[in-house]
């Protein structure tokens, strides 16, 4: 029998081009063995959120370099509480300040990664969350 | 969530059910015999198209603006977009949505990609699987992408009903990538990207040679210009699509077309099992060894080696 695929969507919301951080994550990731889904540039959170419900990912990763991070996460929070989906794990990465990264936590976002992270460190991250959530 | 409960959701028309279900199978998991039983009942009444051609041809646009197209004709479409696994860390990158950011939004339209997963026809493992997942959902058309095969994965038209094979100009090399299996395959052939130079060239190579290559054939697959970024020509693909459709129905092809899929799925699966079983065998793996050594030693020749094997079959249970 084959193992679980971790499948992850990283998606890159917003009217902004910085597409860059977006990409290096997505193909680090698959060079890590995830499946990888990237959607390109100008996702709303409506598209994520239906892209990850049928795509049926396990982790959601936002690229926000804009600033708009405040509005984008929780509103796919919300999305995904609205959708019975809370399931799928929602994290990112980009320019958030550290104020606004405490509150986002509180509201149960996932880890949020500053620019200069090493692919590794998001790997590890993954492999940790799963392990949690095989052994619940 | 029980199995049942999925399969009741399912029934209700539930996306995310659909969607769970479609993992447990393509997971191969415990209960994919259940599901594939009760999906099994049900498929049939879908209309299946297959997009094939070379990597960036313009595959996923196409099926972008087909889809939003088909919309105004039938609500329910569902999208299966393969892309290579790595043979280096078996993780993948499922690109094909980017092409397709219009239907995110589409009700009706349910997008899935797969990663091959160390497949090497062209598709994932268990691509059929899912196109009978999302025709007992309810979808009217299924579009499957390949993973934008070179020149002798084929297997995509055994899935479908109609295969669609797309060209570029700079698919190159002119002849010699036409005259490869994808020309054989083809019920409708396209050359996207004609806004580029050599498109017209392209064109009418493809022309002559399907012309000469489907003489005797009563279906003669018609060659398209197209644009997809640009929204050219996907109005004509459309029209052709619904002639072979026709063209199917007239002449009763159609079930002919889909009961050949079957028995060929039958055969293949029977003899993987038969594979399987005499494998297992301990006096068929015992009896393999002497006679390694027997035809390594020159006692014997592969010939005979094989008719002492084949005494052994009858004794597997
Ligand atoms: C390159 C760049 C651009 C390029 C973008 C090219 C592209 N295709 O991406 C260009 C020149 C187009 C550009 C334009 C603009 N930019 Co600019 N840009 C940058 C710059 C210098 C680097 C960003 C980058 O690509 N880094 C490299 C990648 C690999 O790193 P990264 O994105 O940070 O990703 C890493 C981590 O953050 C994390 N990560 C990121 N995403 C994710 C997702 C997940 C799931 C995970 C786990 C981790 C993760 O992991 C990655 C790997 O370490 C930053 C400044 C900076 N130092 O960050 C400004 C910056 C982002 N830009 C900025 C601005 C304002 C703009 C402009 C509006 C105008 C301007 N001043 O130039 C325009 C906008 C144009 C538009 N329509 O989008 C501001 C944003 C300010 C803000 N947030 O309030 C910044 C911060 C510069 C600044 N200090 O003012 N920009
Ligand atoms: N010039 C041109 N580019 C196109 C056309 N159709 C698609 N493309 C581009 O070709 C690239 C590959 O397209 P994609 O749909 O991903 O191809 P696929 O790999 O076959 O699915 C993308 O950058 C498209 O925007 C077209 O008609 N003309
Ligand atoms: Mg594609």
């Amino acid at each position: 029998m084959e193992k679980k695929k971790i499948k992850i969507l990283i998606a890159k919301p917003g009217l902004d081009g910085h597409d860059r951080g977006a990409k290096v994550v997505a193909r680090g990731l698959r060079d890590a063995g995830f499946e990888v889904i990237y959607t390109g540039l100008h996702q709303t959170p409506e598209m994520i959120v239906n892209t990850a419900i049928q795509e049926d990912v396990d982790i959601i990763g936002l690229s926000i370099l804009s600033g708009a991070h405040m509005t984008i996460f929780p509103e796919v929070l919300r999305l995904l509480k609205e959708k019975g989906a809370t399931d799928i794990h929602l994290f990112g990465g980009g320019i958030i300040p550290d104020e606004d990264k405490e509150k986002l936590y509180q509201m149960g976002v996932g880890k949020l990664f500053d620019p200069g992270t090493k692919i590794s460190e998001i790997v590890e991250y993954i492999n940790n969350l799963f392990k949690e959530k095989v052994s619940e | 969530m029980t199995i049942k409960e999925y399969l009741k959701k399912f029934e209700e028309g539930d996306e995310r059910a659909l969607s769970k279900i479609i993992t447990i199978i393509e997971n191969g998991y415990e209960e994919s015999k259940e599901i594939l039983e009760y999906i099994g009942k049900r498929t049939g009444k879908a209309y299946r198209i297959g997009i094939t051609g070379p990597q960036g041809s313009g595959k996923s646009t196409l099926i972008a603006k087909l889809a939003k197209r088909l919309l105004s004709k039938f609500k329910e479409i569902g999208i299966i977009a393969c892309d290579p696994s790595s043979p280096f860390s078996f993780g993948a990158l499922l690109g094909d949505r980017i092409r397709m950011n219009e239907l995110f939004l589409e009700k009706g339209i349910f997008i899935r990609s797969m990663a091959t997963r160390g497949s090497l026809n062209g598709l994932a493992y268990k691509t059929k699987e899912v196109a009978d997942i999302l025709d007992a959902f309810g979808k009217e058309i299924i579009i499957i992408e390949t993973i934008g095969v070179g020149q002798v994965e084929v297997e995509i038209s055994n899935l479908v009903d109609t295969t669609i094979v797309v060209f570029v100009p700079e698919s190159g090399d002119g002849i010699q990538v036409l005259k490869a299996g994808l020309t054989e395959i083809g019920d409708i052939f396209v050359v996207n990207k004609s806004d580029r130079i050599g498109a017209d060239i392209l064109f009418y190579e493809l022309k002559n040679l399907i012309e000469m290559s489907y003489q005797n054939s009563k279906w003669k697959p018609p060659v398209i210009l197209t644009q997809a970024v640009n929204n050219y020509g996907i109005e004509e693909l459309e029209k052709e699509i619904i002639n072979h459709y026709n063209y199917l129905i007239e002449n009763n092809l159609l079930e002919e077309k889909r009961k050949k899929a079957v028995i060929r799925e039958l055969v293949n699966n029977f003899e993987n099992e038969i594979l399987k079983i005499l494998w297992q065998s301990e006096r068929v793996k015992k009896l393999f060894e002497k006679v390694v050594e027997e035809v390594w030693e020159k006692k014997i020749t592969i010939e005979e080696g094989v008719k002492k094997l084949i005494k052994e079959v009858k004794y597997v249970k």
